[in-house]
């Protein structure tokens, strides 16, 4: 994968992991599961899903956009 | 024992051991200001996590924020995540790590520092400490302000507010003065880790007595169903995205959060940090605004003035624990306002002291200089708290706004080399002449045509006026760096972190 591209790809990653945060498709929606609105359970597993994310980009590209390590 | 003595008991109790922590941290240290400020770049993950996040807090987290759900529903919790689990995380990473690597490599201890050296303008320098001191003083009055009422609200009004703000003060001073970064960083870690116990103890307590999270959303659907949907009136997408994004850059430039970007002791331990991030926002204020939330559905009554957890709590928990909380929070003040004084007496002594008044200053004269520092920063900010000034309440309210302002030239600045130092000056005096404007001169309304236009509002349409700001000061600094050329003492190298 060319060295743009992946770029390309990590600043969509962070702008998606940025919007979606807050579930806009769900905008006034009241469902509730085990007592926790639907739009905090997907707020809760989002940030889940950005620890993830988080963890991948540590592992790879922490150091490649800072001019150090395996530039 | 009565109720008032124990509460007082914890209270004193917790400034004692925090007291103790303090003077460990300064038999431990050396007497050089890189070490009174940083605790020589040695932090490790946890410290590091817990310190910026106990700073990051302050009261809100306990009173603010439930107090908030308690009125207008739980969202606020969508706009930490963003604000601090992401967005936050994301700049952790843009302009911390960046920061970080600078600083190891050139030895920086503050912000303005660090412009001042790549810019070659003392000018420069002194500006961006002065915005800082001038939106920083304010916010730590605010806190002063608000253990003071806290303890006045404790001792049921047997302490007066001056006594609470004064002993808080006292308190501050001296722990400051002997602890220095390293103290103040491990009591932040011990607090972290007892409120984030002690808010997940509350809530099995008052689930356990409610019938669990559905019996609580249940009494939610009676009293106040419109909590339980996305967003209201006063959740709108405008003030999510505004809140979330104006405090988020904003607390980057908080003196006290930027000068964590230089003590970690190894890149590992901000990589672990940044991962660890939105799954600790996550754990803080989930819990303490759903049960903000769910007392309005149990039926709470919260007199005008006073915080909605700590009488949720005394309804629902023993007395000793509702003190535990309480004490928790006031720790979560001082926490706050320790670092603020540390971090606020360093850009005075380093970046004001020294370059304008007395360049000769030694590193060990300036970490006893610094100290000094803390207690006439301190006392001044008392001194103001007891009068309430209503403009200096004014500008404490808005300092996440007046810090984000810097945020963006800075992060041009750090990523950008062909950035000079007139566009710098541009983009800062521009962005925060056009903030200051909006929050001092009262909105006026002009008629253009058929339609009514105001002028210097908070908001325009819903959207914060600071995003406007932040936007003009990285357009400033971006075209006026096109237009100039640099002077000859700027090294746009400095910044630069390649493996040389």
């Amino acid at each position: 994968m060319s060295r743009r591209i992946r770029t390309l790809l990590w600043v969509l990653t962070a702008t998606v992991l940025v919007v979606f945060s807050v579930p806009w498709f769900w905008w006034g929606d009241s469902r509730t599961a085990a007592g926790i609105p639907l739009w905090l359970w997907w707020h809760i597993g989002w940030m889940g899903v950005a620890t993830i994310v988080f963890a991948v980009f540590v592992r790879t590209d922490w150091d490649r956009y800072m001019g150090v390590g395996d530039v | 024992m009565s109720e008032l003595t124990l509460q007082v008991a914890i209270v004193v109790g917790y400034l004692i051991l925090a007291l103790g922590v303090g003077l460990v941290a300064y038999r431990v240290s050396t007497n050089v200001a890189e070490d009174y400020y940083l605790a020589n770049r040695s932090i490790g993950t946890l410290v590091l996590l817990f310190t910026t996040f106990a700073t990051l807090l302050s009261a809100f987290t306990f009173f603010g924020g439930p107090n908030i759900a308690y009125a207008q529903g739980p969202e606020w919790i969508l706009v930490m995540g963003v604000m601090d689990g992401v967005l936050f995380a994301i700049l952790w990473y843009l302009i911390g790590y960046k920061q970080w690597l600078v600083g190891q490599k050139q030895g920086y201890v503050t912000l303005s520092e660090m412009l001042g050296d790549r810019f070659g303008s003392r000018r420069l320098r002194g500006l961006v400490a002065a915005v800082s001191l001038f939106w920083l003083f304010p916010y730590i009055m605010l806190q002063q302000m608000g253990a003071g009422e806290a303890l006045t609200g404790l001792s049921g009004g047997a302490i007066p507010y001056w006594a609470g703000a004064a002993l808080i003060t006292a308190f501050m001073i001296l722990y400051v003065v002997l602890a220095g970064m390293r103290g103040v960083a491990w009591t932040d870690t011990i607090q972290g880790l007892f409120m984030l116990s002690v808010v997940w103890i509350a809530v099995a307590w008052v689930l356990a007595a409610v019938g669990g999270p559905s019996g609580a959303a249940a009494a939610l659907g009676e009293s106040n169903p419109e909590f339980l949907a996305l967003g209201s009136d006063y959740y709108t997408p405008q003030y999510i995205i505004s809140t979330a994004v104006v405090i988020a850059f904003g607390v980057t430039m908080f003196p006290q959060i930027n000068q964590r970007f230089f003590v970690a002791g190894s890149a590992r331990v901000l990589k672990r940090s940044f991962v660890l991030w939105p799954v600790l926002v996550l754990l803080l204020f989930v819990p303490t605004f759903l049960l903000g939330t769910w007392a309005a559905g149990l039926g709470i009554e919260v007199p005008e003035g006073a915080n909605v957890l700590p009488i949720l709590l005394s309804e629902y928990t023993p007395v000793w624990f509702a003190a535990l909380v309480i004490a928790g929070a006031m720790a979560a003040m001082m926490s706050s306002s320790d670092s603020m004084l540390l971090s606020g007496s360093s850009y005075f002594i380093r970046d004001l002291y020294r370059p304008f008044v007395d360049p000769t200053l030694s590193e060990r004269r300036e970490a006893w200089l610094a100290r000094g520092g803390v207690a006439v920063f301190a006392t001044a900010t008392f001194i103001a708290s007891l009068s309430r000034p209503g403009t200096l309440i004014e500008v404490g309210n808005t300092a996440f706004g007046g810090f984000a302002q810097l945020t963006l030239p800075v992060l041009v600045a750090l990523y950008w080399q062909s950035t000079t130092r007139d566009g710098m000056v541009a983009g800062i005096l521009g962005s925060q002449l056009l903030y200051l404007s909006h929050v001092f001169i009262p909105t006026v309304t002009v008629e253009i045509g058929a339609t009514t236009l105001p002028l210097f509002a908070r908001a325009y349409g819903g959207w914060d006026v600071a995003l406007g700001g932040m936007l003009l000061g990285a357009l400033l600094t971006v075209g006026v760096s096109l237009l100039t050329t640099p002077a000859a003492d700027e090294k746009s190298s400095r910044f630069v972190v390649g493996a040389d």
